[in-house]
């Protein structure tokens, strides 16, 4: 049993890779929480998708090196967070509309954009499913800095982030910056999408944002009890996503995610299970 | 979107500077000639009046008569078209001694916060960007939970409450706000008899404190009953003053046109209840 445990860890490409799982769930299930409390998951999805062409671009432009995506991802993903804002509170087309418009016409850009190289099919794979076990030390960093960032604004702003979510007229009253707010978190959502990217890869990515959050939702009802559940669940998924991508060769995003579908399902079931037998008696 | 604006909430709530400073020989609320205007037609057409302190008001009238635009106007929610709102003598956007009580459908119940969550998040606009409560915050706030007979229920989540409870709940934050001003929707609709008046004593024990309560009723009789004076709106303001007054068969006719009852007796004549909740819930 231990050297079923132990044996991946001797490469160190399966070492990075769950450093970066484990990273990457933490954040994405705090920065989550808030996804699944204001009810933004297809948003998550949306914004995740559109940070294609960002990447397609930065992936053109450097003839296919990979340091610069990171930075390339960044931008689109901040574009299309204040985009998104902005369309759909500025014109007659409801939110979800204005999402869906954008979100599928960035995708296609990306898939255009990136179908020009001859070598697309593996690329976008990458793209679209992740690549953790090709995670450098560097992407390591970058996730470790970028991740650190948005959990330190989401503790900085915690109690305005709370009242925002939980009665907008309460915030507004308060006279708090609420459109600031607003916009800060779309940009934490970015920067959350972006440091996965390599690990899930945008097609997966809502996920991650959503699930573990979401089961933690159903084991709690203490907001600061659901972020640190949630971010338990996600890289313990995480981790077991790796191992059982090592040992059946499963892509590893979708190992992972389908972990975190599987906690969640268990959850789930157990509650509804539970509850029955109380109204029986 | 005005960035500007947006920036001064921001170091406001950063700096924790004085908000708008209060004049003490203007009245707590003056409104003149406010007027609303939606892309369909008009919502508030002329309001003019203004409030003593310690005041308690009730707004009657027909559903989309205006009430609940009215008290967001007041509340500096939301900008009228044209005309006039002073607390104090000052615009209502730079005070948090407003406390706005939404109607009860308008919150998530399934929100993962406490009671005394909840009431906290009224002390928000005090405490400023960065600072966390202090002991002397959670005196004010278990205080608040003690006036409203919910100290026992403090570390309840907020789904095991009463509708009656959920109420004043919501009294509760408007006192940990410190509020001078309280704006009510709609607190009694849905709410039995024993909570109606649970929400009444605390109202009368506010008003020792000099608090002024504005509340949108659809119960003409308690509005004649239990309150100062009654405005009586449709769009127009049509009467204000001592309930005999403002709520006369003439005026209560051309408020709510055939949707009113009213039956004559011996004693005079009686109005049978109005249009209420039709579609509201």
């Amino acid at each position: 049993m231990l050297d079923l445990i132990l044996e991946p860890l001797q490469y160190a490409f399966m070492v990075r890779g769950f450093a970066a799982a484990v990273m990457v769930g933490i954040v994405s299930a705090v920065v989550g929480t808030y996804v699944v409390l204001r009810g933004m998951a297809f948003f998550g999805d949306a914004l995740a998708h559109s940070i294609l062409p960002g990447v397609a671009v930065g992936y053109l432009v450097g003839g296919g090196a990979r340091e610069p995506l990171f930075w390339w991802a960044l931008l689109a993903a901040i574009l299309s967070a204040l985009g998104i804002g902005t369309i759909s509170r500025s014109t007659k087309i409801k939110e979800d509309t204005a999402i869906g418009i954008i979100f599928a016409g960035t995708f296609a850009l990306g898939v255009a954009l990136i179908s020009t190289v001859r070598s697309y099919t593996v690329d976008l794979t990458h793209f679209l499913f992740g690549d953790v076990l090709g995670v450098r030390n560097n992407d390591l960093w970058l996730i470790a800095i970028f991740g650190g960032l948005a959990l330190l604004l989401i503790l900085a702003f915690y109690k305005e982030f709370m009242v925002l979510s939980f009665d907008p007229v309460l915030a507004a009253t308060l006279r708090l910056p609420a459109r600031l707010l607003e916009f800060l978190l779309l940009i934490l959502i970015a920067i959350t999408i972006v440091v996965s990217l390599q690990t899930v890869g945008v097609a997966l990515m809502v996920a991650m944002l959503v699930t573990p959050a979401a089961t933690a939702y159903l084991l709690t009802k203490r907001l600061p009890v659901m972020m640190v559940l949630a971010a338990m669940i996600a890289s313990f998924s995480g981790i077991v996503g790796l191992y059982v991508s090592y040992y059946w060769s499963i892509a590893s995003g979708s190992a992972i995610v389908l972990v975190c579908t599987a906690i969640f399902g268990v959850v789930w079931g157990i509650q509804a299970i539970v509850l029955r037998v109380r109204m029986r008696n | 979107m005005s960035i500007l604006k947006e920036i001064k909430k921001t170091t406001m709530h950063l700096g924790r500077q004085q908000r708008h400073s209060h004049d003490v020989d203007a009245p707590i609320l003056s409104a003149e000639k406010l007027f609303m205007r939606y892309e369909n037609g008009p919502a508030l057409a002329d309001i003019s009046f203004s409030l003593r302190e310690g005041e308690r008001l009730a707004i009657v009238g027909p559903n989309g008569a205006g009430k609940s635009t009215l008290l967001k106007i007041i509340a500096g929610v939301q900008d009228q078209t044209s005309g006039q709102i002073q607390i104090f003598g000052h615009a209502p956007d730079g005070h948090i001694c407003i406390a706005y009580v939404p109607q009860r459908n308008q919150v998530d119940w399934n929100f993962p916060v406490t009671v005394a969550d909840v009431a906290m998040m009224g002390r928000i606009g005090k405490l400023g960007l960065f600072r966390n409560p202090k002991s002397h915050d959670w005196d004010i706030v278990h205080h608040a939970l003690d006036v409203v007979k919910l100290e026992n229920f403090a570390k309840r989540q907020i789904d095991q409450l009463s509708g009656g409870q959920q109420q004043r709940m919501f009294i509760a934050r408007a006192l940990a706000q410190e509020a001078e001003l309280m704006l009510m929707d709609e607190p009694m609709t849905g709410l039995d008899i024993t909570a109606q008046e649970d929400i009444f004593n605390i109202l009368d024990e506010l008003r020792e404190q000099d608090v002024t309560i504005l509340i949108s009723l659809h119960d003409l009789k308690m509005a004649s009953e239990r309150f100062d004076r009654v405005m009586l709106l449709n769009k127009r303001m049509l009467a204000i003053g001592p309930a005999e007054a403002s709520l006369s068969p003439e005026n209560l006719l051309k408020a709510y046109g055939g949707h009113l009852q009213l039956v004559s007796t011996d004693k005079g004549i009686l109005a049978l209840g109005d249009t209420c909740c039709e579609g509201e819930h």
